[in-house]
């Protein structure tokens, strides 16, 4: 089974739109959305619809903090990421307020854990950014593979027969072979928000059968995004942030 | 692991037979398929009780690296298992057997040195080409089909550059085979094609003159001093080793990868065109360095940490393309070669390292006597050679870079791709000559080599109606 991995797209339509575009032209089985459909970025409500259409044919959806925020729930936050959110809440109608505060925080198939944030916890969202901090996730999940988000900053992660966690340098467009000796972990690149210094959509093939996982990137139209953050009178910061990928 | 390997054990449908081999960290086992024909061998690790890390991890670098590999020159894998029940890796047998033992053999007569060290590189080349080092090359790691080419095993130790290195934090000590270490595997570098390059060079020395080139040290210490000492010169130790040979050799075994060669198809293009490889001092030396100049270098390379290593091994391939220029040298073609011969020169300006490689193709009669073998042939292959060299003199390009080769075949077209096919060339430029009505329906020779050429090819064409322009060239 091939299944496209999507994460934090945070309202942003139009890196949204060309990855489901790039995803099409996949041969793609199944899609799974890792949380953070909105915040930050000005087109929540159609974001949120077009996750909701896409659960409705099968695809699968976990929560993110920023969802959590925007239908209320009291999250710790930035000063940047509250503005976005207090504008984001009266940009969502009742239906899509209640599609978020449908999502469940987890979800598994095929082997395969989803999830927003670490694996230990998930609604203390925690950041994956390295090995040891990856490593609660394997010891809190028998998952063979943990797919999370959160960071918007790509990791590939490897706990061994040993037990022993590493990170694991990897390629973007290149297949990885996920050995069946080891257990492992990616936190997936962001669609809406790259913060790695590539101003371009991320997301993860994984195809199951082969047990290979490719970190892929789509080039978006960053401009025309920022256009309508600016248009929105969303803050300067989050329109430089998506035309410099950080 | 749950299961210990035994003849007569069946696994995922395959069934052991005899016990062909038992290594220090892996047994090799005869095994039978039903679904599968041909005969096949098992590999399995051999794990000491608890947690064998070191075994484990190079067992896993295998089983990733080697179902992406292809071609002749590694072993088709056709199953593998985990560590939950039995750890294993099914690959197709290689009949042809173990190169080891005619290495024991050496010093061996040098054409078949020369033969065997061709196809060692060749398949090196390969490899490199697929992405991957191997950096464990060693005797016992080489196979031979029973059609001659050479098969690598044991990819425990190699490195895949497009996949995570698994290895890269489980060993602080240098990994590999002590007589065939490169320097910069000492000083831990994982990351160079050129480090397979010197365990290549030690494998010929060792072919050429019965000895390792830097003795069998037995420990780390040991291998160090490569660093700096230099290894007795071949024809030291046999003089009928050509000069040539000698300089192929220890260009191989250069301390710094920079000073070796750059790439396998490079070091196979020399060892394939002996006349025209280019002697440097390294040719004529008939001793080791003096101490003074070996001490000099042993306070300098005891500090060292590192060589630089290539952005990828792709990069590193790609660094000195072997360019082909198929040049017509009759004179219809005269004008066409004079535009051939710029756009060489300005295919210089993008790949300023690129070893050009002239050929002019003699064509011959399908049936009948061979022109190159009577006098007057002879003398045609000379003159061809004579007018090539003054058509290349205003490459201007140093003699080392520029090679000359006067082919002879039937059928031009194929003559070309065949040369370039066994020379691995990365790019072969030639002219096309114009449009006419017989070109049309028989097909050109350039036609052909495009088609069916596995590498890049450039095609000139003079423009239509008269003298040709430079700012109308095609580029």
């Amino acid at each position: 089974m091939r299944i496209a991995v999507l994460t934090d797209i945070h309202a942003n339509r139009e890196a949204f739109e060309a990855v489901l575009t790039d995803v099409a032209a996949h041969a793609v089985d199944q899609i799974a959305i890792l949380g953070d459909i909105v915040g930050y970025g000005p087109e929540p409500a159609w974001c949120c619809d077009t996750v909701a259409a896409l659960v409705q044919t099968g695809a699968v959806c976990v929560r993110g903090n920023h969802d959590n925020a925007a239908i209320g729930a009291p999250e710790s936050m930035s000063t940047l990421a509250r503005k976005a959110i207090t504008w984001t809440q009266a940009q969502l109608a009742r239906a899509q307020v209640d599609f978020l505060a449908g999502l469940p925080m987890t979800a598994e198939a095929e082997g395969v854990l989803f999830v927003h944030a670490s694996a230990n916890r998930p609604e203390d969202w925690t950041y994956v950014t390295s090995d040891t901090r990856a490593a609660p996730s394997f010891r809190a999940s028998s998952a063979r593979l943990i797919l999370c988000g959160h960071v918007h900053v790509p990791l590939l992660a490897s706990c061994d027969i040993g037990g022993v966690v590493r990170e694991q340098v990897f390629r973007h467009g290149l297949p990885i072979p996920l050995l069946p000796s080891r257990r492992w972990l990616a936190v997936v690149g962001s669609v809406g928000q790259p913060r790695d210094g590539v101003p371009q959509a991320g997301w993860a093939l994984l195809d199951t059968g082969r047990a290979e996982l490719t970190f892929r990137r789509t080039p978006y139209d960053s401009a025309g995004t920022a256009a309508k953050l600016r248009a929105a009178g969303l803050p300067e910061e989050l329109a430089l942030r998506l035309l410099q990928g950080k | 692991m749950q299961l210990r390997p035994h003849s007569g054990l069946t696994i995922d449908g395959f069934t052991l037979g005899e016990k062909l081999h038992t290594g220090g960290f892996a047994t090799i086992w005869e095994v039978t398929h039903p679904d599968h024909q041909g005969p096949m061998v098992m590999k399995v690790p051999t794990i000491l009780d608890g947690y064998d890390g070191p075994t484990i991890v190079g067992f896993e670098v295998e089983q990733m690296i080697m179902p992406r590999l292809s071609g002749p020159h590694v072993p088709k894998v056709i199953g593998s298992g985990g560590f939950d029940v039995m750890p294993y890796i099914v690959t197709e047998k290689i009949e042809g057997g173990s190169f080891l033992p005619i290495f024991l053999k050496a010093p061996l007569p040098l054409s078949d040195v020369i033969e065997i060290a061709a196809r060692m590189v060749h398949a090196v080349s390969d490899l490199h080409r697929q992405h991957v080092i191997h950096l464990d090359l060693k005797p016992e790691n080489f196979l031979q089909r029973e059609t001659g080419e050479m098969v690598m095993v044991d990819f425990g130790l190699s490195r895949h550059d497009q996949l995570p290195d698994l290895l890269a934090e489980e060993f602080t000590i240098p990994m590999g085979t002590y007589p065939y270490i490169a320097p910069e595997q000492y000083l831990r570098c994982r990351d160079d094609p050129r480090s397979d390059l010197f365990a290549l060079g030690a494998m010929l020395y060792a072919l050429a003159t019965g000895r390792n080139p830097c003795g069998t040290p037995q420990s780390l210490r040991g291998v160090r001093k490569r660093l700096w000492r230099d290894p007795v010169p071949p024809r030291a130790i046999r003089p009928e080793i050509p000069e040539w040979l000698q300089e192929i050799i220890l260009r191989a075994l250069a301390v710094d990868p920079m000073r070796r060669y750059q790439t396998a198809a490079q070091m196979a293009f020399d060892l394939t065109h002996p006349q025209q490889v280019t002697l440097t001092a390294r040719a004529h030396k008939l001793k080791r360095d003096g101490w003074l100049q070996v001490f000099d270098r042993w306070r300098v390379m005891r500090k060292l940490r590192r060589f630089t290593a290539p952005a990828s091994v792709a990069a590193q391939v790609a660094s000195i393309p072997i360019i082909v220029v198929a040049v017509d040298l009759t004179p219809e073609g005269e004008r066409l070669a004079e535009v051939l011969r710029r756009a060489v020169k300005r295919m210089l300006l993008i790949e300023p390292e690129a070893r050009i490689a002239c050929v002019n193709v003699i064509k011959t009669a399908r049936i009948g006597i061979d022109q190159g073998t009577d006098e007057k042939g002879n003398n045609l292959h000379v003159a061809r050679l004579v007018q090539l060299k003054a058509w290349a003199n205003e490459i201007e390009l140093p003699d080392h870079r520029l090679t000359y080769t006067v082919l002879e075949g039937p059928d031009p077209g194929q003559a070309i791709i065949d040369y370039a096919t066994a020379n691995q060339v990365d790019h072969i430029m030639m002219g096309a000559r114009g449009h006419s009505t017989t070109r049309r329906y028989l097909g050109s020779v350039s036609a052909q080599v495009v088609a069916e050429a596995h590498c890049s090819v450039t095609v000139i064409r003079l423009p239509e109606g008269g003298e040709p322009r430079p700012e109308t060239l095609p580029a």
